[in-house]
């Protein structure tokens, strides 16, 4: 095998929320159809739209790429509502599923770990973001056969606790942001370990009740993303404006060439090809074009096991605050800057304790629904930040504006609130009856015919 | 530069959001350098605080110069009647012939003006003409044929707000002669700009789009005296107009009371539907709930917003709609309509359209339920409103001087 000076990693982030459908406070009590999307923005619309736009061309160049190159190598991770909706949605949605089972199937793709709803569940129950990494898992097994070790939280929030948390699951990495802030004068293109921390006993206890394995990796390793070289694709390729536009093949090899370090890891969502990048942009001629001419520079390529098999840690990192990719300021406040998104948050997670004290009564779906409501774009939808300049927040929207998405949300879960209400009320209802019931039939038993009228 | 403005009201006195807006375009305009007369149709001693060094108030009459004699209009109309008014008029003016309104024709005052006023352009320097609608379009037209300075007509409304589908021909020829005389028409919206090439056939070109901007606040009322502690308030504060939809106004208080019932409606304003729309609040059996505040005026308006925890503007058509800018820097919640040229420039506002009175009820309704709602909407919009000037929006209308100067 070939000896190369450095090596890529590739990870795509794909997810598709269930945007909410319009409710309006007239509905409360009566929705049933929560998850259509609102008008012009119907989530089969979008799914379809972005299959035939990013995920099959992509994933077709991808599958080309597998077999001309084989030491090229992807990662992903697919988010479960995103997985979800390609059941969902009929031939498409199956035609996008396939072509992911046969990348996968190539040897050369890692599916990554994550929470099932692409949620924020972390910052609220550490129970539920272990339920929700379980579920994932069970499902990508379930689909692909695969058993993911390297986990990567919804848009990369991070900081040592949930290192440590991780690990204590089994899994043997995780991927977070390279922010200057707290590499301060280090390389992102290195290995390294996270900052060890005590985990509250309760914390550490579920993390153990999850594990993913029974025994631990004796290592645990931090994959960081080299943002400059990842958003020069992601965020700058078609930008006229940016002075290294027109951004060529060989041009970004020669930067990848002299990038210091083992691994320069390239973490993007996968829509940017295709659909944050137009096919006109050039994007697909770019990954086209992109293992050969980086290998001719004696870059190889490498998933995530593969990476931190391969090299050690230089290093441990620091973050003892929550970090994420999002913004420029690659803090939680996308999703967590005002009031609105504050207590619509505080509100669905409320909710938690009642369903799961009242589990035996609390069906898949309504859990399913509840979940689905955590999702981490709805409450990046309810985002004023950069709402006066019309920012991207306002581009990734189906919601008018941030008011429209708090009023359209807190009225769903309204609606959603009443239906646990009922249905715990129902069924205390029902475990009274059958208790009476039988204890007429043990009556009679032993003679006594008893009349046991029921006052409410 | 020095610009002799004809204009139609001015604080203290005015009707209407003109007299308001022509106070703040004079004060942004002297904000930077400008010289500006100010030619109204009467000038109250209480108007004359304004005046100063770059200021000068000029009244009308006395300009000396001769009025001319001018064809008698055919109808008396109010510019901002309803429809309904209007044909109502229209049939007492067949009874009753014409002459016996003669002196009370609001056309008879608008050439009177136009033929006085217009005379300052003799006896004023300027380097522009700068008017306002049509009321004083025609003193603009006049004006330039004895100075042959460029003219820049500011549409603040046009016919087709004020009236909706039946405008009134007098008044619509009148306004499209000022807009085909003048240099450069500024429009007060997008939305304006768009019914200006739709339906006046002003070429884009010659158009300009200001928005208005907003005096900074000066009222010293915090909510506090609330009808009952517990009962919410919604504010509707205009004039009762078609225009102005409160129509649609309660229609939605009277969807709202289905689902909560501790919530009251003012609705602060006068107008020629006054009557219809008590009318109609006792028709929906809401009268309980809703408080007629009658014609607000000074201190009273402030007041008005500090208690409401929402101001909801249906309008049916707004060029662009001031009122909106005043609840917010009362610290009140914005709710206006889609029709509206305010909705253009303010983002942290619910916004409908005036005819969807179930998403109108549903966002009233939310702010009245979520504290955070009406927290995020008070401060995000106030911080926004704050950025706005007079002062700024004025370089614009400079600039829009600028081309008709170099236009001609």
């Amino acid at each position: 095998m070939k000896k190369y000076n450095k090596t890529i990693c590739f990870y795509f982030e794909v997810h598709q929320p269930y945007r909410l459908s319009k409710c309006n406070v007239f509905e409360v009590g009566n929705k049933s159809d929560y998850f259509e999307g609102p008008p012009d923005y119907e989530n089969k619309k979008i799914f379809e739209k972005v299959a035939k736009k990013c995920y099959l061309p992509t994933n077709a160049l991808m599958l080309e790429l597998l077999s001309k190159h084989p030491e090229f190598r992807v990662s992903y991770s697919l988010s479960g509502v995103f997985l979800e909706q390609c059941l969902e949605f009929g031939e498409i949605g199956k035609q996008v599923l396939d072509s992911f089972k046969a990348i996968f199937k190539t040897g050369q793709a890692e599916i990554l770990s994550e929470t099932y709803y692409h949620s924020l569940s972390w910052l609220f129950s550490k129970e539920e973001f272990a339920q929700q990494i379980r579920k994932h898992d069970e499902l990508v097994c379930k689909l692909f056969r695969k058993k993911p070790t390297i986990f990567r939280n919804t848009e990369l929030i991070y900081n040592n606790e949930i290192a440590e948390f991780i690990r204590e699951m089994g899994f043997k990495g995780i991927l977070a942001e390279g922010w200057d802030y707290y590499l301060d004068w280090r390389s992102p293109n290195f290995l390294y370990r996270p900052h060890p921390v005590d985990l509250h006993p309760e914390d550490r206890r579920i993390a153990k009740e999850y594990r993913v394995r029974r025994t631990l990796p004796k290592d645990f390793k931090l994959l960081l993303k080299n943002y400059k070289l990842s958003d020069d694709v992601a965020f700058r390729f078609s930008n006229r404006g940016w002075s290294e536009w027109p951004l060529t093949m060989d041009k970004y090899a020669a930067w990848l060439d002299s990038a210091g370090g083992n691994t320069i890891n390239l973490f993007m969502d996968y829509e940017t090809f295709g659909e944050h990048q137009w096919e006109d942009t050039g994007i697909f001629d770019f990954l086209r074009h992109l293992p050969e001419e980086v290998m001719k520079r004696n870059i190889g390529f490498k998933t995530p096991s593969e990476t931190i098999k391969a090299y050690e840690p230089v290093g441990k990192v620091d973050i003892p605050h929550l970090m994420s990719w999002a913004d420029m300021e690659r803090d939680l406040s996308a999703w967590r800057s005002n009031e609105l998104q504050e207590s619509a948050l505080q509100r669905v997670f409320d909710i938690e304790h009642k369903l799961k004290a009242n589990a035996d009564h609390v069906d898949d779906e309504l859990m399913h629904n509840w979940r689905k409501l955590q999702t981490s774009d709805h409450f990046y939808y309810m985002c004023t930040k950069y709402w006066n300049d019309g920012d991207v927040h306002a581009y990734f929207s189906p919601f008018e504006s941030p008011y429209d998405a708090f009023i359209t949300y807190m009225n769903t879960l309204a609606d959603f609130e009443q239906k646990v209400e009922e249905l715990i009320a129902r069924s205390l209802m029902d475990s009274t009856y059958g208790a009476i019931e039988q204890l007429r039939i043990r009556l009679k038993n032993v003679g006594y015919e008893a009349n046991l009228i029921l006052n409410s | 530069m020095k610009i002799l403005m004809f204009g139609w009201e001015f604080p203290p006195i005015n009707s209407g959001g003109l007299g308001v807006a022509c106070h703040g375009i004079v004060e942004g305009l002297i904000g930077n350098g400008q010289h500006v007369f100010l030619v109204l149709p009467k000038v109250t001693p209480e108007m004359q605080m304004f005046d100063s060094g770059v200021f000068k108030l000029l009244d009308a009459h006395e300009s000396g110069g001769s009025l001319k004699a001018v064809d008698v209009p055919s109808g008396l109309y109010s510019p901002y009647a309803t429809m309904e008014s209007y044909r109502q008029f229209l049939e007492k003016m067949e009874k009753e012939g014409a002459e016996h309104l003669y002196g009370g024709n609001l056309f008879d005052e608008v050439y009177r003006y136009a033929a006085q006023a217009s005379a300052y352009a003799k006896q004023v320097p300027h380097d522009v003409i700068h008017t306002h609608d049509w009321l004083t379009a025609e003193a603009g037209i006049q004006a330039k044929r004895i100075s042959d300075k460029p003219h820049v007509m500011h549409v603040h409304a046009t016919e087709f707000d004020r009236s909706g589908e039946y405008p009134n021909q007098h008044v619509y020829d009148m306004e499209r002669r000022g807009m085909e005389h003048a240099d450069r028409v500024i429009a007060v919206s997008e939305r304006t700009k768009q019914m200006l090439m739709k339906h006046y056939g002003v070429p884009e070109w010659k158009i300009d789009v200001v928005h208005n901007a907003v005096k900074p606040n000066s009222s010293t009322y915090h909510k506090a005296h609330h009808l009952n502690d517990s009962d919410k308030i919604v504010l509707f504060l205009g004039r009762m107009t078609m225009q102005k939809g409160p129509d649609y106004f309660l229609k939605m208080a009277k969807k709202v009371l289905e689902k909560r019932k501790r919530v009251k409606f003012v609705m602060a304003g006068d107008g020629d539907m006054m009557q219809q729309v008590v009318r109609m609040a006792v028709e929906l059996g809401i009268e309980r709930n809703v408080l007629f505040a009658g014609f607000l005026k000074g201190d009273e308006v402030a007041r008005a917003y500090s208690a409401a925890d929402l101001y909801v503007m249906p309008s049916v058509s707004e060029p662009f709609g001031i009122a909106p800018l005043e609840a917010i820097q009362n610290g009140v919640p914005v709710l206006i309509s889609k029709q509206s040229g305010i909705s253009e420039v303010i983002r942290n506002a619910l916004r409908v359209d005036f005819w969807d009175i179930d998403e109108m009820a549903n966002k009233v309704i939310s702010v009245l339920d979520h504290p955070a709602l009406h927290s995020t909407l008070k401060s995000k919009s106030a911080e926004e409103v704050e950025r706005m000037s007079w002062k700024e929006q004025a370089k614009h209308i400079i600039g829009s001087y600028g081309k008709a100067l170099t236009s001609e």
